[in-house]
């Protein structure tokens, strides 16, 4: 098993919080992990990007050319990605900021106005958790378990009043994939 | 050996130096290392180990050679522009016999350049760089966890050999977050200030002198003959590489740091489609692997040599074939990252694909 | 028979590569006799410079380095940061120290390096044959000068302890000269006032020498020691221009 995802946004949308926590998750379950952040001529643009990829093998390249699922948080991302995406790949978007709809018909949209569940959830910020989550659940490339746990190391201090909220994101992040993937 | 913690390149590798038994730091800031010289600013002075900012990487480096004439273990990191400076001192350090580690987080250039990763500095890192007859070891590691275990080597080799070893990364392995696992801490209670360092005579019979001048020719020369003679040593028993995927290759990539690591991606692909190559990645850059290159020579059809580069090891991998078989070159230049498909891409071309 | 004179024994046997009537001779034996009177010999490391006192390590007999072109006081640092308990001294010359060290100087200085400059200056690049140097005097013939030094091509002679004096990094900072008997025993004085704001940590000190260059002013030994003494000293003016708390 080799699973990889680009999750890409503006800056502060929490991206790379969200690919170091899918990171963190696939070590702690003993996985071969790469995080790569944006490099090089990656940084321009409008987008901030990271590429996860979590492994049963060592993992060789850490950059993924062409992405499996990508975590698109802005339109920028959109445009930059979805012509990179393979085949079948999975693309899910942060439809709060990018009403555009995606043109390729070989590949797998989960549209989700995630700022807008997120602040029903009571925080705004939490909206890169529930498509993280939504991710998790439908590619499971490491488990809901060990994302919750993960997430609790790095919610520390001042931050632990942030776990509640959090983890209902991830939760809300479960419910949509499941309602995306037809399963009750 | 401890848990498996997920840190960055660019910090890990100052961790992992750290328990390698570095005692002293002393370096200016350069993107895109900054957060090395950072973690040391932090961790050193908690161990009671010297951090010092310099002024300039000219006086950093020389800095570094104080610190190494007392045999203290001793680091610098910095990236091309600032490596170019400390070039100077490198040459003394060379002359003198004293060890050090120095790491280079290579970035594009020539000149200010940019900050993008690059393999640029091969030249200046294997074959001298600095005035004179001299080489410095080269190691170059691949994953964040290769670099981590390779300080360890470095300081070893360093003491070992009384020399410089320089440890050549990139932007992109600094940057990206791998789980590392650390070695046991180095014992560093038992360190001796050694017979030849310059710290006061002492008790000591003689006194030392530690000095790259020789003015009478003839005398320099058995220097510079005792240097050949390390160098020598160093190549016939410190050469390591890596084969990936070689036992029945019919095609050979070579390729060194974050460049070798694409390259076995692109090296998975082929495989795939049942094309047989694999690739020959030097750990040590200097003392460069020539005698693997030669043996793979009757077994392959061609050699195809990549790097983010216009071509510096290539010329490396040519004298190791010594003409006896094409090979060919693929590099991006300027801080471009090859990525795997384009690399398989240029490499299909050579097949007739 | 009786001794009443002799070379201090921190100095070694080996006659000196320095030109007949240069004072490096004099600055050595100084500084020999303080290591010796204030029992820093066997403690000593001197960081020697690029100059005509690059061989000095075989003329004064402490473990010694020999660093690259001004990085003396880079050098010296690294030295003393990880060693603390050896005594560090750098002995470096106008163009070494003012013009090519002159970052690593006033850095080490600024830093309150716990190390000690010996300072000399006589006026040009004595080694490579009496180019201008930093502090080479306005109209003064070099090989570089050839015409006299001119502030609008050359600029004007740098007062390196003055500048120096204006940090808060520095415990003493001096100017003392070497040409006669008096100034001689002063210029001790402050080298033992500069070794001992080291010995006691209290920071960086540097003691400027005001030598000659007999051969390259084309000078007799006599006369050069004339020169320096009305022509070099009014533009550098002996003295002791910071002088900390617990200097002695």
């Amino acid at each position: 098993m080799e699973k990889g995802v680009v999750i890409s946004g503006f800056g502060g949308q929490g991206v790379m919080l969200a690919g170091e926590l899918l990171a963190e998750t696939g070590k702690e379950e003993g996985k071969f992990v790469t995080f790569l952040p944006s490099y090089g001529p990656e940084m321009r643009g409008g987008t901030a990007n990271c590429h996860v990829i979590i492994s049963d093998e060592e993992i060789a390249s850490p950059i993924i050319d062409h992405p499996e699922a990508a975590i698109i948080l802005n339109l920028p991302s959109l445009d930059k990605y979805e012509p990179l995406m393979k085949e079948d790949g999975l693309i899910i978007i942060n439809k709060s900021i990018v009403p555009k709809e995606v043109k390729r018909t070989d590949v797998k949209i989960l549209q989700v106005k995630a700022q807008e569940v997120a602040r029903d959830l009571g925080n705004e910020k939490t909206m890169n958790l529930i498509l993280l989550a939504a991710y998790v659940e439908i590619e499971k490339p490491v488990s809901i378990e060990g994302l919750k746990k993960a997430l609790r190391t790095f919610l520390t201090g001042r931050k632990e009043t942030l776990i509640e909220v959090n983890e209902k994101a991830i939760n809300k992040g479960i419910e949509i994939a499941r309602e995306f993937l037809g399963v009750k | 050996m401890g848990e498996k913690i997920l840190m960055k390149g660019s910090e890990a590798i100052a961790e992992a130096a750290i328990r390698a038994g570095a005692m002293a730091f002393y370096g200016y800031p350069i993107t895109p290392q900054n957060e090395t010289p950072e973690y040391f600013s932090r961790r050193m002075p908690e161990l009671g180990r010297t951090y010092l900012q310099a002024e300039s990487e000219v006086a950093a480096i020389n800095m570094v050679y104080g610190a190494a004439c007392t045999g203290t273990r001793v680091i610098t990191t910095s990236s091309s522009p600032g490596i170019s400076l400390m070039q100077e001192g490198f040459s003394y350090i060379a002359n003198s016999d004293v060890p050090c580690v120095v790491v280079n987080a290579m970035r594009g250039g020539p000149g200010l350049g940019d900050i993008a990763p690059a393999q640029a500095d091969y030249f200046q890192a294997t074959k001298g760089g600095g005035h004179g007859d001299y080489h410095s070891i080269v190691l170059a590691p691949h994953t964040v966890q290769e670099q981590c275990d390779m300080m360890y080597d470095a300081f070893d080799l360093a003491d070992k050999y009384r020399i410089m070893v320089v440890v050549l990364v990139d932007g992109l392995l600094g940057q990206m977050m791998e789980p590392v696992e650390f070695k046991d801490w180095a014992d560093v209670k038992s360190y001796k200030t050694p017979d030849w360092a310059t710290v006061g005579q002492g008790e000591r019979s003689n006194r030392n002198i530690i000095t790259s001048l020789e003015i009478l020719p003839e005398d320099l020369e058995k220097m510079n003959l005792k240097l050949q003679e390390k160098y020598r040593t160093i190549e016939e028993i410190e050469v390591r590489f890596e084969e990936y995927k070689m036992d029945d290759a019919e095609y050979v990539i070579t390729a060194f740091g974050t460049t070798a690591r694409i390259a076995k991606t692109s090296v998975n692909m082929a495989r795939k489609e049942g094309i047989r190559v694999g690739i020959i990645r030097p750990i040590t850059l200097y003392p460069f692997p020539y005698a693997v290159i030669e043996k793979r020579v009757n077994q392959v059809k061609f050699f195809f040599d990549v790097e983010m580069n216009a071509g510096q090891m290539l010329e490396d991998v040519r004298l190791g074939v010594n003409g006896k078989k094409p090979v060919y070159f693929y590099g991006r230049l300027g801080g471009m990252v090859p990525t795997a498909e384009e690399i398989y891409t240029a490499f299909k071309k050579q097949i007739g694909g | 028979m009786k001794l009443i004179y002799k070379a201090p024994d921190t100095m070694t046997e080996k006659d000196t590569t320095y030109c007949p009537g240069c004072p490096h001779g004099i600055a050595h034996r100084l500084i020999s006799e303080s290591l010796e009177e204030m029992n820093l010999v066997k403690k000593t490391v001197i960081v020697w410079p690029v100059g005509c006192s690059v061989f000095g390590y075989y003329f004064i007999g402490t473990d010694a380095v020999e660093a690259a072109h001004g990085r003396a006081c880079a050098m010296a640092t690294g030295i003393k940061r990880v060693h603390p308990e050896s005594f560090v001294m750098t002995y470096q010359g106008d163009g070494d120290l003012a013009s090519i060290g002159i970052a690593e100087t006033v850095h080490a200085a600024a830093r309150g390096e716990k190390i000690t400059t010996i300072f000399i200056n006589n006026g040009n690049y004595g080694m490579t044959g009496g180019q201008m140097a930093p502090t080479t005097l306005i109209g003064q013939v070099t090989t570089t000068t050839p015409y006299g030094r001119k502030p609008e091509a050359n600029g004007f002679p740098m007062h390196v302890p003055e500048m120096l004096a204006t940090l808060d990094g520095p415990a003493y900072v001096a100017r003392a000269a070497l040409d006669s008997p008096q100034h001689i025993i002063q210029a001790k004085k402050f080298i033992q006032k500069a070794f001992s704001a080291q010995a006691k940590r209290l920071g960086f000190s540097i003691v400027e020498l005001v030598s000659t260059c007999p051969t390259n002013w084309k000078m007799t030994p006599v006369e050069s020691m004339e020169r320096a003494r009305k022509e070099v000293l009014p533009v550098f003016p002996i003295g002791e221009f910071r002088v900390i708390k617990g200097v002695e």
